[in-house]
Parts: C-alpha cells; structure tokens; sequence
C-alpha cells in the first residue's frame, strides 16, 4: 500500500473542490461520496503516473463514485431515456414573446440579472441527475465534453443529448422559478 | 445554408468551441444573416457565464469534514498489504495511461 503521508499530501489541496463538486453532485451523501472516492484513489494510488494529472483523476474517481451511487439509488437510471427532442421554445424567444419587463431595453439581460447564485442552484438541484450532473460537470466546472462522457460511462452523443435536454429543462425550470418566487414582479418595480 | 434549429441546436458547443471548423462556420454564415439567431446566441453566452458564476462558488469544507476525510486513510497503515488486495474495483481512466516500455 502507498505511503498515506505522501498520499494525504498529495489530496490535501484538492479537497476543498473536490468537496464542493461532491455537494454539488451527490447532495447530502456528499461526504460519504467523496470518503469512498479517496479510498479507492488511495488504493489505486500507482496507477497516478503524471502528478500534473492529479486533479483530473480525482475527479473522474469522484464522478464514478457519484455515478455508481446513483445507480444503486435507482437500478435503471443509466436506462433512463432522454427526452425526445420536442418543439418546445426556447427561453430567449418566450422572452420576446410574452415580453415581461416592458420597459426593458435588454429584456434577456435583465430577466437573467434576477438570479442570484443560490437561485441557480436552487433550480438545477430540481433537475433530474442525468441532466443535473452533465450540466453542472461541463458547463460548471468546465469538464470538456469527451472527458465527462468517459467518467459518466456513456457514449460522447448520449452526453451531447442530455446537455442539450438538460438546458432546456433548465431553461423551463428558471422561467418557472421566476415565476414562483415573483423575481420578474420585484424587477419590475426597480425599472 | 442551416436552418434556425439547427443553429440553435449547435449554439452551445460554439460556444464551447466544440464544433469543427465545418460546423462553425456554418453557424457563423447563419449568424450573420438571422438576427433572432443572433439573439438566441447573446443570451446562450450569457446563460453561459451565469452557470459558470455558479460553479465558482463552492460550499465550504468544514474542518471537522476535512478531518474525517483524511483520518479514515489512517486506518489503512494498520492494515498488511495481502490483506487490502483488492483491485477488483477498478477506477478507470488513467489506467489506460501506457506503462514506461
Ligand atoms: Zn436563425
């Protein structure tokens, strides 16, 4: 087994990210995730030949952990088919379309200017994990696309799939969270 | 030349600078005609830039967490090697890394 001095050196300034994308992706069982993803780096520590790499393969151990846990969560998430690509408008036209901060000279701006951080969060921690966790890997924490395929197990255009289904979902889910939380109302009155 | 959807359906990876150069130009002839595409592409960078906001902000690492975390690894020193061979669990990834020949 490696040396866990040297191996603890080596994670240590990791583990605030690491941390934070566990949160991000696995909620509650955050800890518990990443726990069980230093184990197993820490057992396959030989297998880190490039230190300059250190970052990446602790992540794509995180993913797997995440991926793996979701799995056993729902026995058939990985089945879970992609919503058929439907006709539905996008954000940007039903925003010049219903048109809701009339005064606005630059209406997509201002509607996005109403979201605060924990407002993004709060509305992509509805989304279902298989648009959630592409969608916070590679438009998040800028995981490019192939590499996010491979730590999530599937093929590059499933992934392309679900990013793009996924956006649209959370295109709908800030338009109903605007409407919910009556963003667009207190936006109005400071125009 | 593509249509609106098609435009719209690759505005991400050009964002992302993902598409070939084929594609993007493609989206780029489209670009320069369709002034509603134009728009549908200001507000994806923007939408871009709020997630990517988002994702700089991390929840922090408690201590007591980061204890944890590290103290487990310690229970492994107590362990023999024979005993904690198991590599059924493979990773993957770096693995593929090609050994020195
Ligand atoms: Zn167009």
């Amino acid at each position: 087994m490696p040396d866990t001095t040297e191996f603890k050196e080596v994670v240590r300034p990791h583990l605030p990210w690491l941390f934070g994308l566990a949160c991000r992706l696995a909620g509650d069982d955050a800890e518990d995730v990443l726990q069980d993803a230093l184990v197993k780096a820490y057992r396959h520590y030989d297998q880190l030949r490039d230190r300059q790499a250190t970052a990446a393969w602790l992540r794509q151990i995180l993913v797997n952990q995440v991926r793996d846990r979701h799995r056993h969560a729902a026995r058939h998430a990985e089945e879970v088919p992609v919503d058929q690509d439907d006709e539905s408008t996008s954000l940007y036209r039903r925003l010049v379309d219903e048109d809701p901060l009339p005064y606005s000279d630059s209406l997509h701006l201002d509607f996005l200017s109403c979201f605060t951080i924990p407002d993004v969060w709060a509305v992509l921690d509805d989304l279902p994990d298989h648009y959630r966790t592409p969608l916070v890997l590679v438009h998040m924490y800028g995981v490019p696309t192939r590499e996010a395929a491979n730590a999530l197990g599937v093929p590059l255009g499933t992934l392309l799939s679900q990013l793009h289904r996924g956006r649209q979902r959370f295109e709908d889910a800030l338009w109903a969270y605007a409407e919910k939380h009556e963003l667009l109302a207190d936006r109005q009155g400071a125009l | 030349m593509i249509s609106c959807a098609d435009a719209v359906q690759r505005l991400w990876s050009y964002l992302e600078d993902e598409l070939t150069a084929t594609d993007r130009q493609a989206v780029d002839d489209h670009l320069a005609f369709c002034r509603r595409c134009c728009g549908e592409a200001e507000f994806a960078a923007e939408l871009r830039h709020l997630l990517a906001s988002a994702g700089e902000v991390s929840p922090p690492l408690p201590d007591d967490v980061e204890s944890r975390l590290l103290a487990v690894l310690d229970t492994f020193e107590t362990f023999d090697d024979a005993e904690t061979a198991d590599s059924a669990d493979q990773p993957g990834g770096n693995e593929e890394v090609q050994r020195d020949s």
